[in-house]
């Protein structure tokens, strides 16, 4: 397991200064091996580059790879909140990991933002005051999609998610939102990678539209698998499976396939603009949607450290709540249950050059909250 | 539901199981002649994938890179016999396991260093791309029907090579006495590397033909081995025609219970939780089969005395 250590310094503060303030330490787990480490590295990228960019003294960051295990998530927490003493937790990607670790960490006085899974237990029944979703709720991209079907006249779509929580949470997003009948629903293996079965009886169903919710590497053979087998209905997805990432990866068939997301490069703001030139410079590769989240929850954190420490919990809360931040989503603002109310975009896959990118098409649902904040009782 | 969903859906299996049986086949040669458990199989398999997306990024050309594939896996599996492989032999499985398990970590990581995190691009070639029309009215990608053929060929190409070579005679001699056809002056060391370089070549040629339609990652060997694993005990440990009874068996029980299992559950239940209960019991469907098989023949399909 590898640690890395990062001190934040800024040359020219005196050292009796750094000394007077306490120091705010970071515990970031996040998936730097395996599979999914791809979405991991970006998210990290993403904070760290707002780190070094603010270049304040007195943040401490920690860095740890959880492998995508919950039980090493869960160890990590541990030794991050019991003997390295951190007083924020951030990083973790998945939705299971993410319940393994929140509800303990902040039942023990820590704060934990989280700048990707937004299982929907946590935005509701057991949603917590030190708890906050920098990202979105799990089912809220689907929802914008289920949105932009009905305004696409799209009236009987073919549905598939993996068998697994943030899989059934995904297609019951897209159903609370949208109209017309269904062709076809199916829950595939987590993991799986050939989809020529579905294809066939998405073929077989009849139906105007696909859509599908397959993050990672199964979104990258599910279309170059439906590109190849003669079916061309028109497919919709969340960003998940169209993210900078692995949009190399997929190639032409991804082309003119419209997804949904609550960021992207071309959104027009300062932060947005300074955000993916300074990424580019400093990583040479596009940011994705992850990265854009770990930049926000870094930029964040810091904004609430102008105004408390940590260690003033109350006062620290407020100050996260308030979100005085200059997201590179341009606004952003927490509903009651500490998730974001924010516009959801509806983006086209379009090549630039060499590099296949997304440009943003349409708004799909504007000052959007999700559904479960009633559920919250803070 | 129509006889053509059902068509393609039996080709759909027909090409999962030939797909299962080049990574089985090397799997079940180098237990049934070395006595090895190799869990690193599935890194080979990563290996031809990635090798094979390399040089198509290089020359654009999908032939040059699947005998890119075959010659990498095949140096890498011999490398690693040469390695670390040579000195477990004689050790019991747990070692064996610990060892290539550690090999898994070795490649997945190393592969990440080489190539980065993030999956790569490799694509299947303009004149295997598109669907073709079979007999019957069936839509088929031209591409899924040219890995069943190339799969069978293969097949039938090892079965010669197992049956009427002089390889193929001292394989089948290694795998009934290893003593003996050493002490008869067979080099066994070089025929060890031999069948090693042999397994992992077929299993570099599976991930580039698979990789060319799903994503090329690291970790994308593992999920596959579970399976290959499957096969070769349905099948009986060590033989060839084991190995492709067992990845047939396995890839239509799978391909038709995932698509059948849901549909029929619908008969009896609401279609959303059809859909759920139906793919939690059809991703259990092989397993079950293993355990069928089990039942009735201990020691697989083929397994003879072992």
């Amino acid at each position: 397991m590898k640690t890395i250590r990062m001190l934040a310094m800024a040359a020219a503060v005196p050292a009796l200064a750094a000394a007077a303030q306490a120091d705010t330490k970071i515990g970031m787990i996040t998936t730097l091996s395996g599979g999914g480490a791809g979405l991991g590295v970006d998210v990290r990228d993403g904070f760290m580059l707002a780190i070094e960019q603010d270049g304040r003294d007195g943040v401490e960051v920690v860095i740890e790879d959880d492998q995508r295990k919950p039980d090493a998530a869960v160890q990590i927490a541990d030794r991050m909140i019991q003997s390295e003493k951190v007083d924020i937790l951030t990083g973790i990607i998945w939705s299971n990991l993410a319940m393994a670790v929140v509800p303990a960490a902040t039942a023990q006085g820590v704060f934990y933002l989280s700048p990707n899974a937004g299982p929907s237990a946590l935005a509701g029944k057991r949603c917590h005051p030190n708890y906050f979703n920098v990202a979105w709720q799990n089912d809220n991209l689907h929802e914008a999609a289920g949105a932009y079907a009905n305004e696409a006249g799209l009236k009987n779509s073919f549905i598939l998610a993996p068998n697994y929580p943030a899989g059934k949470d995904a297609l019951t997003g897209y159903k609370r939102m949208y109209g017309g009948e269904l062709a076809g629903e199916i829950y595939t293996k987590l993991g799986q990678t050939d989809y020529a079965a579905e294809i066939a009886q998405i073929r077989a169903s009849g139906a105007d539209s696909v859509y599908f919710f397959l993050p990672g590497g199964m979104g990258i053979s599910f279309l170059k698998q439906y590109a190849g087998s003669g079916v061309d209905l028109p497919v919709v997805g969340p960003a998940f499976s169209f993210d900078q990432g692995i949009l190399q990866a997929v190639g032409d068939a991804a082309l003119g396939v419209k997804n949904t997301s609550q960021w992207n490069k071309d959104i027009d703001n300062a932060a947005n603009a300074g955000f993916v030139a300074a990424f580019q410079e400093k990583y040479g590769r596009l940011p994705s949607l992850y990265a854009s989240q770990g930049f926000d929850t870094a930029n964040l954190i810091l904004s609430a450290l102008d105004k408390a420490e940590p260690a003033d919990q109350d006062a620290f809360r407020s100050a996260l709540k308030a979100a005085e931040f200059a997201s590179v989503r341009g606004d952003f603002k927490f509903g009651d249950n500490h998730h974001p109310v924010q516009d959801i975009y509806v983006r086209e896959v379009i090549k630039e050059g060499d590099v296949y990118t997304n440009k943003i098409i349409a708004t799909g649902l504007s000052d959007h909250a999700d559904a479960y904040a009633g559920e919250c009782k803070m | 539901m129509t006889y053509i969903l059902v068509l393609e859906q039996i080709l759909n299996g027909l090409q999962f199981g030939v797909m299962l049986f080049l990574m089985a086949a090397g799997l079940t040669l180098v237990f049934g002649v070395m006595g090895l458990i190799n869990l690193a199989h599935g890194s080979l398999y990563m290996v031809g994938a990635f090798a094979a997306a390399a040089v198509a990024g290089w020359t654009g050309s999908f032939l040059l890179a699947l005998i890119a594939s075959l010659a990498a896996a095949a140096a890498a599996g011999a490398l690693m016999e040469l390695v670390v492989i040579r000195r477990l032999y004689r050790r019991d499985h747990l070692d064996q396991v610990l060892a290539t398990f550690a090999l898994i970590l070795i490649f997945s990581e190393g592969t990440r260093w080489l190539f980065g995190s993030f999956p790569l691009f490799l694509d299947v070639p303009p004149y295997l791309s598109g669907p073709v029309t079979l007999p019957g009215g069936i839509e088929y990608p031209l591409y899924r029907l040219a890995i069943i053929l190339i799969g069978l060929a293969i097949a039938a190409g090892l079965f010669l090579l197992i049956a009427r070579t002089r390889i193929g005679i001292q394989i089948r001699a290694g795998e009934a006495d290893r003593e003996m056809i050493a002490a008869l002056g067979v080099d066994i060391s070089k025929l060890y590397t031999l069948v090693f370089a042999l397994g992992a070549a077929l299993a570099g040629l599976a991930g580039a033909l698979v990789g060319a339609i799903q994503s090329v990652q690291v970790g994308m060997g593992e999920p596959v081995l579970i399976l290959a694993f499957v096969v070769i005990v349905i099948g009986g440990i060590g033989s060839i025609k084991g190995a492709l009874a067992g990845a047939l068996l396995v890839g239509m029980t799978d391909t038709l219970g995932g698509v059948f299992l849901p549909r029929l559950f619908t008969l009896f239940m609401e279609p959303a939780s059809a859909a759920s209960a139906g793919a939690s019991l059809a991703s259990m469907l092989i397993y079950i089969l293993m355990a069928g098989v089990l039942l009735v023949r201990p020691s697989g399909l083929y397994g003879g005395s072992a």
